[in-house]
């Protein structure tokens, strides 16, 4: 019961000090003035016994991606930032769990060695601890670098992560609607969404991660070809409680195998249907449907894709098998339709000059742009054989087999080296895998790769060629003036001397091209 | 003396127990440890009553009285009152009285002699009181909160006042009440030192976290230690005692 008396509080003593201390510190008893002070707390116990900084954590894991650098910020998504950018600062501040409960005065990074792979911030807080008190403090938290690999650089490390594929293809022997194809996919920006592009026989391969992305693609091949689809989808996965399934989707899409200026015999009951065009015509154009002129009388017909698949019918003869003739006598007829005119010329085989004296007599739809002694490519019909069903109706038919004539010319014919350098333009290029022929020995897969990229190369150059000669072809396109060239170079200079006949070679004008494009991620085009 | 006490795991012993000179009431808590720090300090010198006030444990607060008299919010029940009157002794008139402001020991802080009241209490309740406890009764304010009672522990000897009292206003307390008045806190720095402790004029009951510095300041402003039931005797007994150990 009984204890010692502490001293008294002098109070009266408090009271006169200039300071005028009111209180005593709750905690050690310094002499405070309670009027001003926090609590009842003197300043060195507040900065002791408080800490507003309590539940806030020091130190944390950051996850960064090593291969693509960028940094999760929980739950899922993925950002770029420097060191010590403010980007990164906002992931630290939002990993730290209780800082928003305080006010954030001020966050800095403090600099450490990167490959320490550890990241410290300075935060300064501000939080009201008494009634009345705002306490400021400053910390420091540490974070650890952990590595981390992003589901997007897991999926591009890992094969055969497409969900949906498109498989082009048309079953024709040379590649210019390829070629065709992929300047328009370029130019529209259809392959901005695929995972790869192979190379397969007869066509392409897009492959796509997403389901819809592979339709967007269909609907865009069958907005500029007709051709013709055919989904399938294979399980890949399913969970038996939830029912979830997964699948791979393909779709195997078929270009039409019509292409320009092939020789096309129509079947005589969908001749008479196109109105009654004579069924033996030249395809002049691809469009969304099959453009068909007759070269005798220039009537043209239009076969829509569905009216086509209705009945598909293959070519009777395609542009490799086009034989080059001289013309010996032109006369216009005085028709026209459009950019072709009518005529009637005598033309030889070129290879017959010198050797024989014949002669055949043909209508053709080039007359505005053959003149005497020009040289011109067409079907010889008369010294062909096709086996072609619609063809053998047509010579059976006592109404057309009087009809078939001997040529069909194609188009002019322009003499040139083998393989001009000197283009003023030139194509982009996707870039795409080849698709490997492992079966093959080391020395004969070498030799057909060699005949391979032979011919693909006779390919594009007859691809460019076309682009050249047809105007209307080129407005579909891209065309990039080359660089490194003169551009104030004359159309005339630009020939080459060592042919007379390159003179009439047709060019493509400079207005038309566009300038450099960004060779950052594209292939040469030559 | 001084005593640091919990009621259930809380501080403000002030809310659940009420301490005069001629009596003590203390809530009825689920354990009987807090009553027992009143009973080992008060057993057989003055009446310790265990009651409810208007079904509530809040007695300290609802209920204000001293030596003379007991007053009781007009919530509390017949009940409740009867079992006061019979407990308390017969000297302590108890009366219920209307007012607006029912807890009267948030509003009222008197000793046997005086006492400090909100400013908005009704002159009726004033006149009771006048009656009643035998006081003398200002309307003031304690460091510009009104609820005299919280922030204000008294008794005959001192009185200790919120923290942020001024100087002024202490020394204009003080003159009111002829008793000396300090600043001060309880229960580690809390400002209401009316609900955070009790006193007479002999016995101090505070929190539990109340630290050596608080309760130094406040045995020293009511003079605990010095005036012990029987006072000058027991201040004989401990001085031949001190000084029979040298």
């Amino acid at each position: 019961m009984s204890m010692d008396l502490d001293a008294p509080v002098p109070m009266s003593g408090l009271q006169e000090q200039p300071v005028s201390a009111t209180i005593l510190c709750c905690n050690c008893g310094a002499a405070i003035d309670g009027t001003t002070s926090a609590g009842a707390l003197c300043q060195d116990c507040v900065r002791l016994t408080i800490d507003v900084s309590q539940g806030i954590q020091r130190d944390g894991v950051l996850h960064a991606c090593r291969d693509c650098e960028r940094w999760l910020q929980p739950p899922t998504s993925w950002v770029v930032a420097a060191l010590e950018s403010k980007e990164l600062l906002a992931v630290c501040l939002r990993r730290l769990r209780g800082l928003s409960k305080v006010r954030i005065i001020d966050a800095s990074f403090i600099w450490t060695e990167p490959h320490s792979r550890r990241i410290k911030v300075k935060i300064t807080i501000q939080q009201e601890a008494f009634q009345g008190t705002i306490i400021q403090q400053t910390f420091e938290v540490e974070f650890v670098v952990a590595s981390q690999q992003c589901p997007d650089c897991q999926k591009s490390f890992t094969h055969n992560t497409w969900r949906a594929s498109v498989q082009v293809r048309q079953k024709v022997p040379h590649k210019r609607t390829f070629l065709y194809l992929e300047q328009l996919i370029l130019k529209n920006g259809a392959h901005k969404d695929t995972v790869n592009i192979k190379e397969a026989k007869d066509g392409l391969d897009f492959y796509f991660a997403s389901r819809s992305h592979a339709e967007k693609m269909h609907e865009f091949l069958a907005s500029v070809v007709p051709c013709k689809m055919k989904k399938s989808q294979e399980l890949i996965s399913m969970d038996t409680h939830t029912s979830v399934k997964s699948y791979k989707f393909t779709f195997s899409v078929e270009l039409i195998p019509i292409c320009k200026d092939d020789l096309v015999a129509l079947p005589i009951k969908l001749a008479r249907q196109l109105g009654n065009i004579s069924p033996l015509t030249l395809c002049h154009r691809i469009g969304s449907s099959v453009s068909l002129i007759d070269p005798t009388s220039l009537q043209t017909a239009e076969i829509p894709a569905n009216i086509y698949w209705r009945s598909p019918f293959k070519n009777l003869a395609d542009i490799t098998e086009l034989k080059e003739f001289i013309v010996l006598d032109i006369e216009p007829v005085g028709q026209s339709n459009g950019r072709y005119f009518l005529a009637e010329a005598t033309v030889a085989r070129a290879s017959d000059l010198g050797s024989n004296q014949n002669q055949y007599f043909v209508r053709t739809h080039l007359g505005g742009i053959l003149h005497v002694g020009d040289s011109a490519l067409g079907y010889f019909i008369s010294g062909t054989v096709f086996n072609n069903d619609n063809f053998e109706a047509i010579e059976a038919s006592g109404q057309y087999s009087s009809t078939i004539p001997d040529v069909v010319l194609v188009k002019k014919h322009y003499a040139r080296k083998k393989k001009p350098k000197n283009r003023a333009w030139r194509l982009r290029r996707m870039a795409r895998e080849y698709e490997e022929e492992a079966a093959a020995g080391a020395v004969q897969t070498s030799r057909r790769q060699e005949q391979e990229q032979n011919r693909l190369e006779a390919d594009y150059e007859m691809f460019l060629r076309d682009i050249e000669e047809d105007h209307e072809m080129r407005q579909a396109l891209d065309l990039y003036k080359t660089r490194n060239k003169p551009q104030a170079m004359g159309e005339a200079d630009e020939m080459d001397e060592d042919e007379g006949s390159d003179d009439e070679v047709p060019k493509i004008n400079m207005d038309e091209l566009l300038d450099n494009f960004d060779e950052l991620n594209m292939e040469d085009g030559e | 003396m001084a005593v640091r006490a919990q009621f259930e795991n809380s501080n403000e012993v002030g809310v659940f127990s009420l301490l005069t000179n001629s009596y003590a009431v203390v809530a009825v808590g689920a354990s009987e440890n807090f009553y027992s720090v009143f009973e080992a300090e008060l057993q057989d010198v003055i009446p310790i009553c265990h009651a409810t006030i208007a079904g509530t444990r809040l007695v300290g607060r609802l209920a204000v009285g001293n030596k003379n008299g007991l007053l009781v919010p007009t919530t509390t029940t017949d009940q409740e009152l009867q079992h006061l009157r019979n407990t308390l002794p017969d000297s302590v008139k108890i009366q219920r009285i209307e007012e607006r402001l029912s807890a009267l020991g948030n509003v009222i802080c008197c000793n046997d002699h005086v006492a400090l009241v909100h400013p908005d209490l009704e002159r009726e309740t004033e006149e009771i009181l006048a009656d009643v406890l035998g006081v003398e009764v200002f309307r003031q304010t304690v460091a510009d909160n009104v609820l005299t009672g919280s922030y204000m522990a008294l008794s005959n000897q001192g009185g200790i006042v919120h923290p942020k009292t001024s100087v002024r206003d202490q020394d204009e307390l003080s003159s009111l009440l002829q008793v000396p008045l300090v600043a001060g806190s309880v229960n580690r720095g809390s400002s209401v030192v009316g609900a955070g402790m009790v006193v007479n004029d002999w016995l101090a009951i505070t929190g539990l976290d109340t630290t050596a510095t608080e309760l130094s300041v406040i045995e020293s402003v009511f003079r605990l230690g010095e005036m012990a039931p029987g006072g000058a005797s027991a201040g004989v007994n401990k001085e031949s005692i001190v000084e029979s150990f040298y």
